[in-house]
């Protein structure tokens, strides 16, 4: 009964996100509200087009990817095969509090120190940029991508290595062909569920990318994502009007896309499983 | 010209090394400037008394209280369900379709947006249940989204009692619940300890899903039952910080200073059972 409940609770979630959105969904038009570039749900008549968020989104992820991804399998190949016991312990520890500072600490500090030093480094108007919210989805989807990658190639098998070495490779050499080959897969899936992070993340976000709803051009101006939209304006909607909906339905978004990425991570851990 | 391979694996090793240097310096500078500028704030005064000024003075204790309440409410739901569920799949699911959708439904749950589980407590507990803006509303979002991380940590604490424990009480005849309550509960205990305490710290931090469920900008009494609205510190934070104009930046370095001791505490004293019983294992 209690193992059930975990099933019941994501369709609850699923159905309450449905048919909170459905209507709104069926009047205004799917088509309408992910293509709409304009979103403008206070004016008249209001516009509820999602087309800015969704970019907004795409672009501070895929800025984040750029940063952590690297950062994160490099990290994860010194802790896992390089650094002595003491050290690999001790980086370990650091890395779980870095996954335990909550997000409103983190978009705090980035609204007080990053904030201003890229708006003097970069010359801008303002420091409330998409760049800004790349930085610091980075440094949070970190701790996972470094601790699953690092699980992964931990748990490479001691013969391939034994092999390798035996046949004259260097420790480096090993690890570079033979190590990270054949953690690839859990790699993968760590980069992925990192990535869930990153588009699921709110508060910091919402503290440092300057929340304004427009197509962005550069990565250097503000911009608005899907789940900063929904927490800045919940508190502002009336109960069941089209604006109220439209938030529901952005969350029913947010949540087939996590769908989606735990299906392909799923996919990926499975595959070293075997 | 070709690089000797060992000259290759000095240079790469150090590059590896500044890399990862380079990651964990943030969590350092965050804890150290929010320690720095926030511990002048931190008074007792600070601590236990009310906000004054529109909060722009006072002190914070009723978003103390009302964390503490949140937290606690949530334990009450979460450990009873999240545990039994555990001891459900690990020792009497079979292998069979049930058991896989009910696994890849924990690892949905895991995965979904904060702010998607505080739209959907807001639909289903303040409005569908009347249960209104309250303690009760948020905990039980809270405890929807810990959910999967209490089942995961207990299960695996559950899987690592080696089967032989199983076996031998088995076999002298004792029943499958009485193995499971008396032989393999007692040894995953510092594996569910650990669990539980992870998902205080990250209840204790959290601000999305109590966004419209639970936290309050002011009361000016501390909460009578779980159906009132609080305050809760990391929402405090988060107010304080972006929507209060010339509020004192001391003291929301004060905030964020006694927020973070609060959620790293918790979450050392996890990380610290797990070594220690890692360490001193018996099997």
């Amino acid at each position: 009964m209690c193992g059930m409940l975990s099933v019941i609770f994501v369709i609850l979630i699923f159905g309450f996100l449905f048919v909170e959105s459905f209507t709104f969904l069926k009047n205004f038009g799917i088509f309408r509200f992910i293509t709409g570039k304009h979103w403008f749900p206070a004016s008249n008549p209001p516009s509820f087009g999602i087309l800015p968020l969704i970019i907004g989104s795409i672009l501070i992820t895929f800025g984040a990817c750029i940063i952590a991804i690297p950062i994160s399998i490099m990290s994860a190949l010194f802790i896992s095969e390089i650094a002595p016991e003491n050290l690999r312990d001790f980086l370990k520890f650091l890395i779980e509090l870095m996954a335990a500072i909550p997000s409103v600490i983190i978009g705090f500090i980035g609204m007080i120190i990053l904030v201003p030093f890229i708006k003097k480094t970069f010359n801008l108007s303002t420091g409330l940029t998409a760049f800004s919210g790349s930085i610091v989805l980075a440094f949070m989807s970190m701790p996972t991508m470094i601790s699953i990658s690092e699980d992964a190639i931990h748990s490479v098998p001691w013969k391939y290595k034994e092999g390798a070495i035996a046949l004259g490779a260097t420790k480096w050499q090993t690890i570079r062909k033979v190590v990270l080959k054949a953690a690839m897969p859990g790699i993968i899936a760590a980069i992925m569920l990192g990535i869930g992070r990153i588009i699921g993340e709110t508060m910091a976000v919402m503290m440092v990318t300057g929340n304004a709803s427009n197509i962005p051009k550069t990565i250097f101006v503000p911009v608005r994502t899907m789940t900063a939209t929904i927490a800045a304006e919940m508190g502002e909607t009336v109960r069941g009007s089209m604006h109220y909906r439209s938030l529901f339905a952005i969350g029913l978004i947010l949540f087939l896309i996590t769908f989606i990425i735990n299906l392909i991570a799923d996919l990926f851990l499975r595959k070293i499983r075997r | 010209m070709k690089l000797n391979p060992k000259l290759t694996q000095k240079i790469s090793y150090f590059i590896l090394f500044l890399v990862t240097v380079f990651a964990i310096i943030p969590v350092i500078i965050i804890i150290s400037v929010i320690v720095k500028n926030g511990l002048p704030a931190i008074t007792l005064e600070f601590l236990t008394s009310f906000p004054k000024n529109g909060i722009r003075g006072g002190g914070i204790f009723p978003a103390i209280i009302g964390t503490f309440a949140i937290i606690i409410c949530s334990i009450v739901i979460i450990c009873p369900i999240g545990i039994l569920a555990a001891i459900y799949l690990n020792e009497y699911a079979g292998n069979n379709l049930l058991t896989k959708i009910i696994k890849l439904a924990i690892i949905n749950l895991a995965n979904i947006p904060s702010v998607v589980y505080g739209l959907f407590g807001f639909s289903i507990f303040v409005v569908f249940l009347r249960l209104g803006v309250s303690i009760i509303s948020g905990a039980l979002t809270l405890s929807i989204m810990e959910l999967p991380v209490i089942i995961t940590t207990t299960q695996n604490a559950l899987n690592s009692v080696p089967s032989s424990f199983r076996e031998a009480s088995l076999s002298l005849g004792v029943s499958h619940w009485q193995t499971i309550r008396y032989v393999v509960l007692p040894s995953a205990v510092p594996g569910i300890l650990t669990g539980t305490i992870l998902s205080i710290a990250r209840i204790s931090g959290e601000t999305a899903p109590i966004l419209f469920t639970a936290a309050v900008f002011y009361v000016p009494h501390l909460p009578h039952s779980i159906f009132d609205q609080v305050m809760i510190l990391p929402y405090h934070l988060y107010i304080t910080s972006t929507n209060v104009p010339y509020m004192p930046q001391k003291l929301v370095f004060g905030i964020a200073l006694v927020l973070l001791i609060m959620v790293l505490t918790i979450s050392s004293i996890s990380i610290i059972i797990r070594i220690y019983f890692r360490k001193h294992k018996k099997w």
